[in-house]
């Protein structure tokens, strides 16, 4: 297996008084030249960013590595200087293979020409030759499924055809390489799902993948190595697991307990969300639980008007951003049209019930029809993480290595007596 | 085979089924291309290598121009003759009544619409490009590839205005019977049109880029294109205007152009050589400059766009 990317030392700056220029006239820097002629002094109105600081990285043939970060840390910038775009300050890499990637679905469409005319353009663009792109014709149209409208101009489409054919040119490019920037990625949930099914295919099929993304059950599903940005550097690379752990417990902010106030709270005119906290049995916020414990999540709403039956309901997510399960609060009395006020009702997950490791739980309050109507829910509204002290009385009894899974509850064993 | 405990047994089956489904010839061919990307070098150079590799996407430029061109409009090509007709026709009425212009010994006309055709070249090239990178913003923030080709294409495209034009101006030597001197004078063309060529991209290579960072260039760019045919010699004949004149026109590489192709191609005199080789001089020398200029800009059009 031989190395498909590597990255040495790479940096990016940015000027951003430079910026503000960009978007000047000539006659704004024939003033700041004059000015700084009159005062023969470099005026610093610059001021310089480093975007992405000493990143240096290799990614294997086949391997599918994720890169994760907050806003700002440097990903976009990263996978711009990997797809040249922009070029590094500073730095170098080396990519073999030929490298594609999914931002760059539809680019260059052209209005005006047809479905047919358009593939040939921006497969073309995306660096295909042309006798490439006519063998490739009749699968790229049966996978776009747009075959009678091919030789409509593609301003007469629907966004929905648009899409399905700019994809459809992209997934047949069959790079070695795949770079892919969820964060920018256009189009609608339908779109960005099908981007996902791909990047996957992509990613078994023995096709190095950067995946680019804010979407963390997607990287940890997908990737198995995740390099984690943060203000430009590399801040972890490691395993997908630990690396979205680690992420989700300290940039994202998550602590294990909320509170909104006001007009800012999460809601509409019936239900509005005042708070969730993560409690043991003694009524205290707690950010780690022993696994033996039960844990409480306590959300706090007030019902503004009398109206439908209203119930809260959590998921849990492991950190993988799976979904352990899923709990409504069932009871009777929240099956008939709640009153207005002002309730705090808390889910006792029972001790022994929970893996080890980092839990997010998504809040919401809801009414049962067909679907669940949300009236009021936030995601990743609290997180906590549980732990095993190993004490020989928990599900794992003397094994003390990894065990997989979202859940891991203490069953009752029995032996066949006879 | 270490077992991949992330992936589930039926993707790892997907996996194996898809790995012979990879067209061989295709991975052999591009596998062995390894991409160094380094901080932009100091010195702009032109990897010609590169060019090459992307020759197909200059093809596909300008074949979406054209097309693009010739469908939005409803008489399409017509307006390719259409265009330097009017205009001559305006030219050749007001100019010719009421201006006292030196034409020597040709037919106004002929000489009128001759000068007209490679003016009008240039002027829809320099329009053309100088704007096409900016016009290309979608490009250049998602895709690499040479920016160049941007440029070059828009200034290829007028290229094929200019092919229906020269119809129009057969038609009018055969009319007039103004043709070609004997010998082999008239070869000599191509390379009068390809210096208007050389001179508009250096031009266009450089406006392109500036234009980046400040959008000024469009409204220029008119100002200077109005004033260009008079400086050009599209509406007289350079060679019968004082000498003075002829030395300080010569540093405009479309005098040069205008006149070469006059004489190639209808038999007016012939340019003085030394005048022309100075519009020669120039011409080469915008079109380096325009091209290092370019370069050292190319690193830096996604940033600032």
């Amino acid at each position: 297996m031989s190395t498909a990317i590597t990255a040495e030392g790479l940096a990016k700056q940015y000027r951003i008084g430079q910026y503000r220029q960009a978007y000047g006239t000539l006659r704004d820097s024939l003033v700041h030249a004059a000015k700084l002629l009159a005062r023969r002094e470099h005026v610093a109105e610059t001021r310089d960013i480093w975007a992405l600081q000493d990143v240096s990285f290799d990614v294997q043939e086949g391997e599918v590595l994720g890169v994760i970060g907050r806003n700002g840390a440097g990903k976009s910038t990263l996978l711009k200087i990997l797809t040249r775009i922009t070029s590094p300050t500073a730095g170098r890499a080396e990519i073999r293979g030929r490298v594609g990637s999914l931002l760059e679905v539809g680019t260059g469409f052209h209005p005006e020409l047809t479905g047919r005319e358009n593939i040939y353009l921006n497969g073309s663009i995306l660096g295909m030759k042309r006798r490439e792109i006519a063998g490739k014709l009749p699968e790229i149209i049966e996978f776009s499924g747009i075959e009678k409208f091919l030789d409509t101009p593609v301003k007469r489409y629907s966004s929905g055809m648009y899409v399905r054919l700019a994809f459809s040119v992209a997934a047949h490019l069959e790079p070695e390489i795949l770079l892919v920037d969820e964060v920018l990625a256009v189009g609608d949930a339908e779109f960005q799902r099908r981007c996902l099914g791909r990047m996957e295919e992509y990613g078994t099929s023995g096709r190095t993948v950067v995946f680019v993304s804010h979407n963390m059950p997607a990287v940890s599903r997908l990737c198995e190595r995740v390099i984690l940005l943060s203000g430009g550097t590399i801040a972890m690379d490691g395993p997908a697991e630990e690396v979205v752990a680690h992420y989700l417990h300290t940039e994202t902010g998550t602590a294990s307990w909320r509170r909104w106030e006001g007009t800012d709270s999460p809601g509409n005119d019936l239900v509005r969300l005042r708070g969730a906290r993560v409690v043991d049995s003694d009524g205290g916020i707690v950010d780690a639980s022993d696994v033996r414990q039960p844990v409480g999540i306590e959300i706090g709403f007030d019902v503004l008007r009398l109206g439908e039956p209203v119930f809260a309901q959590i998921k849990l997510l492991d950190q993988r951003g799976d979904i352990a399960f899923n709990a409504l609060d069932s009871r009777p009395e929240w099956r008939v049209p709640s009153a207005p006020g002002s309730y705090v009702v808390t889910a006792w997950l029972p001790g022994n019930l929970l893996n080890e490791g980092l839990y997010t739980v998504n809040i919401a309050v809801c009414t049962a029809g067909a679907k669940l109507i949300h009236h009021a829910g936030v995601v990743e509204a609290v997180s906590f993480t549980v732990y095993d002290p190993a004490e020989g009385d928990s599900s794992r009894g003397s094994f003390t290595g990894p065990l997989r899974g979202p859940v891991r509850p203490l069953l009752e064993w029995t032996t066949a007596s006879d | 085979m270490v077992v991949d405990t992330k992936r589930s047994p039926e993707r790892a089956t997907v996996s194996i089924a898809d790995e012979p489904a990879a067209p061989p010839h295709e991975v052999g061919e591009t596998s062995e291309r390894v991409t160094v990307i380094r901080p932009a070098s100091r010195w702009p150079r032109l990897d010609v290598g590169e060019l090459w590799h992307y020759r197909e996407l200059l093809r596909t430029f300008v074949w979406r121009d054209i097309k693009v061109r010739y469908k939005q409009t409803s008489i399409g090509v017509a307006w390719a003759l259409f265009v330097p007709i009017f205009t001559a026709a305006v030219y050749i009425f007001f100019l010719g009544k009421f201006a006292k212009l030196p034409r020597g010994s040709l037919p106004y006309t002929v000489l009128v619409f001759a000068g007209l055709l490679p003016m009008q070249f240039f002027s829809s090239a320099l329009t053309l490009s100088s704007t096409s990178i900016v016009g290309a913003v979608n490009l250049v923030t998602r895709v690499y590839f040479p920016r160049v080709l941007i440029p070059l294409g828009a200034v290829i495209v007028p290229a094929v205005d200019f092919v229906f034009g020269f119809t129009v101006m057969l038609a009018l030597m055969g009319w007039y019977g103004t043709w070609p001197p004997g010998g082999l004078v008239a070869l000599l063309a191509p390379a009068f049109l390809a210096l208007a060529f050389v001179t508009v991209l250096g031009l266009g290579l450089f406006l392109s880029a500036v234009n980046v960072r400040y959008r000024d260039v469009p409204y220029a760019i008119p100002v200077f294109l109005q004033v260009l045919p008079f400086l050009s010699g599209v509406v007289y004949d350079v060679n019968h205007i004082p000498t003075k004149w002829q030395w300080i026109l010569s540093v405009n590489p479309m005098t040069a152009v205008i006149a070469g192709w006059r004489w190639t191609m209808l038999g007016a005199g012939a340019p003085n050589v030394a005048r022309t080789g100075i519009g020669v001089v120039v011409g080469i020398a915008l079109f380096v400059i325009g091209l290092a200029f370019f370069r050292r800009s190319e690193p830096r059009f996604a940033d600032t766009i």
